[in-house]
């Protein structure tokens, strides 16, 4: 025992302490708010405020269109549009507004001129504006009262509640929970399963393997270096976490909230209220999910699904040459139950009772993906209790077999040089006595 | 005493036998040679001995104890023929590292690193990764990691392989000493230059079989032919080489390589030379090389397809 954790300990260390640990660990977190900022910055087209000109011929809008930090408006009632169409530019406009005389009832002929691509958050801002002036302008004439016209929308929703719990159910942010876990675990088992057949590959490559091996048991070696792999992923996990929600939490820092609810609009025209009302509605509706069951479960199946694979690649890691290319062919018949497991997750997602989904989520080759696909969808409702104990039985049954099995190949495999080794021969390691 | 004792060990492979009955002791404190041609089947034995390979058949006394990986590989030191560091890990990690899995605690493992690397004087590689070294330097430190935990046995696998000369002779005088320190050592090798030099006991494998084994001094002894070598002040007519007593094998400047014929004795050969009042400078028997011995074994071995019958010897400790 204390061999291995010896070997875990290096593992992990010599692992944490390489650059491509320390630059993956930050770069993930930062790719993902990333993608949430580049958005925002890009609809805001980042430039600061931008200055329009506006000529407004129709008299209709002067004073009534309000600046904000994004935009400021200069109503510019003695230019002609074709002069200052030369000009503009010169006097620090991004852009001009050009309002002609028009019939209430039929408004168009608004034009805007600037030598930039149209911005999608320009273009939002200035219709939103022209809009609201039209419509109250109308309401006007009608002789409505705008604030009243508020009061009597309607807003009004049906809540899809789920039968076997009281707790409200929702379908999309199931798939969505669904989905993401099953594919975090497909990423885990090709990410992880590869690194640790390469750092086999290395041990038998740099010929380390016969010199550890002469001063512990192959299956220490081996188990060593799948424990402390795992521990390596999982400390990953944890600072990603960790930074995300840090980053989650300076983010509005950085970002006015303004431009947030902007880039969550979108092109579309929702107004601050109807932003609220959404993100209750999201919070609502992960409070739909089991938390407190879908992370132990994660957990179990990230590690059952982990430690079934992993084995079995470090058995092909054992089988490597000088010629690598080999290597690609031999885990073909690992990585081929992996990806048929993430097809099966995608249609289990879909339909989580489905005959398919139900034994891919049992086969301890699929289930780790499969069955995290359907335990959002609710226990015991749609994924019953037997399913899932028998799921996670088979998992721990099949990782202990696959274990066995990877560490009677690798025990030979680690030591045998020179020689293309196949399958077959690699299988008959497995049945032969000793 | 001896350290070792291996009785009928068997191995085989699915299409040869690798190790095919062998038999042999090795006495305590001695340098024990094992030789055969590449594919004899040394490393597999070898592997059997740091009980990385189960054997077949036969067994092994560590001690005068049955053999038990578990408990005995702590006190074997390995390096293999393959040898190998973890590239990217510094030295001075690695070798703790090794030390540490062979048993020793870091404060041990620490304390010898900084023995060996002083008596090498290498404390300078310390911190540097070991694919910054050259090879000949990274075997210095695998030939350290292999010794740090102070090993009852230590087996070396060609050890000199790609180790320049003065590397060599430190080698190799790290290998006197350690044997005189009590360590036994098993020194596998396909190529005889050193093993004449340092071994007390060889044992010729091939085939997977044991061609002969016993002492260095004894095997020459066995396999001499009765050469002996005459150096002479005036070369002599060849009328006066006329003798039943011995025959010529080879005509030097001023000296002479004989065959000494049955019933003569070596006396004969000088008295030959004295009466015709030809001055003898030297006389001086040829013994055979470990490595004509060797070949001419292998040979025989491989022709006959049976081992040879073993010469006695006599059962010494070394």
């Amino acid at each position: 025992m204390k061999k291995i954790s010896l070997i875990i300990k290096r593992e992990f260390f010599t692992r944490i302490r390489k650059k491509s640990f320390l630059v993956t660990t930050l770069l993930v977190p930062l790719a993902f708010m990333a993608m949430i900022i580049v958005p925002i910055l890009l609809s805001t087209s980042g430039n600061g405020k931008k200055r329009i000109a506006v000529i407004d011929q129709s008299g209709l809008f002067e004073n009534k269109f309000a600046d904000n930090q994004e935009v400021y408006f200069k109503f510019l009632p003695d230019q002609s549009f074709d002069s200052l169409k030369n000009k503009y530019e010169s006097m620090g406009y991004q852009g001009i507004l050009y309002i002609p005389k028009f019939d209430i009832e039929r408004p168009n002929g608004f034009e805007f001129y600037s030598n930039g691509q149209a911005n999608m958050q320009l273009e939002h801002e200035i219709n939103k504006r022209i809009n609201e002036v039209i419509e109250n302008k109308r309401l006007e004439e009608q002789g409505l009262d705008p604030a009243k016209l508020k009061e009597i929308r309607s807003e009004a929703e049906v809540n899809f509640r789920s039968g076997k719990d009281e707790k409200k159910g929702n379908s999309a942010v199931a798939y969505a929970v669904g989905f993401g876990s099953g594919f975090i675990i497909y990423i885990v088992l090709l990410i992880f399963g590869t690194t640790v057949m390469r750092g086999v590959m290395e041990e038998k490559v740099s010929r380390i393997a016969e010199v550890m091996i002469s001063s512990v048991k192959p299956f220490e070696l081996m188990m060593g270096k799948i424990v402390g792999i795992a521990a390596v992923g999982l400390l990953q996990f944890l600072i990603w976490g960790i930074l995300i929600t840090a980053l989650n939490l300076v983010l509005p820092l950085f970002v006015s909230p303004e431009s947030m609810q902007a880039a969550s609009q979108g092109a579309s025209t929702l107004s601050q209220a109807e932003t609220a009302q959404m993100v209750h509605k999201v919070q609502d509706v992960m409070g739909s999910i089991q938390w407190n069951l879908l992370i132990p479960c994660f957990i179990v199946y990230f590690l059952g699904g982990y430690l079934f694979y992993s084995s079995l690649f470090a058995a092909i890691g054992s089988l490597a040459n000088e010629d690598l290319n080999d290597i690609q062919q031999l885990s073909i018949p690992i990585t081929v139950p992996i990806i048929i497991g993430i097809m099966i997750m995608m249609k289990a997602v879909q339909d989580p009772e489905s005959p398919l989904a139900v034994w891919g989520s049992i086969v301890p080759f699929t289930s780790p993906m499969v069955m995290m696909a359907r335990i959002p969808y609710g226990v015991p409702g749609t994924v019953p209790y037997w399913q899932l104990g028998l799921s996670m039985v088979l998992l721990i049954g099949g990782f202990i077999a696959s274990t066995w099995v990877a560490g009677r190949i690798y025990r030979t495999g680690i030591l045998l040089y020179g020689k293309k080794i196949t399958l077959k021969e690699a299988f008959k390691w497995v049945v032969k006595n000793n | 005493m001896n350290l070792l004792e291996v009785r009928h060990l068997k191995k085989y492979y699915e299409t040869h036998k690798a190790v095919d009955d062998i038999s042999f002791n090795i006495a305590a404190g001695s340098i024990f040679g094992l030789l055969g041609p590449n594919g004899a089947g040394k490393t597999t034995l070898l592997r059997m001995l740091t009980g990385i390979f189960y054997p077949d058949e036969g067994e092994i006394l560590f001690n005068g104890q049955r053999f038990n990986p578990q408990h005995h590989i702590q006190h074997i030191g390995y390096m293999p023929e393959e040898r190998g560091l973890y590239k990217k890990m510094k030295v001075g990690e690695q070798t703790l590292y090794l030390a540490q899995l062979k048993g020793l605690s870091k404060k041990e493992a620490t304390e010898k690193v900084k023995y060996w690397f002083g008596k090498f004087d290498i404390h300078s590689w310390y911190h540097k990764r070991v694919d910054e070294l050259s090879k000949g330097m990274q075997q210095k430190v695998q030939f350290i990691s292999t010794i740090l935990h102070q090993p009852r046995l230590l087996i070396l696998d060609e050890p000199f392989t790609g180790l320049d000369p003065i590397n060599s002779e430190l080698i190799k005088q790290e290998i006197f000493e350690l044997s005189q320190q009590g360590t036994t050592i098993i020194f596998s090798t396909h190529r005889m230059e050193q093993v004449e030099e340092i071994c007390d006991h060889i044992m010729l494998v091939n085939k997977g079989k044991k061609v002969l084994d016993g002492a260095v001094t004894d095997i020459k002894q066995n396999f001499k032919q009765g050469l002996f070598k005459v150096g002479l002040g005036v070369m002599p007519n060849p009328a006066q080489m006329a003798t039943w007593h011995f025959d010529i094998i080879q005509t030097h400047d001023k000296a002479f390589t004989v065959k000494l014929n049955e019933d003569s004795s070596t006396n004969d050969i000088l008295l030959h030379f004295i009466r015709q009042d030809i001055p003898v400078i030297y006389f001086e028997e040829i013994l055979p090389s470990i490595t004509e011995v060797f070949i001419q074994q292998v040979k025989q071995t491989e022709s006959a397809n049976a081992p040879q019958p073993i010469p006695a010897t006599p059962e010494t400790d070394l």
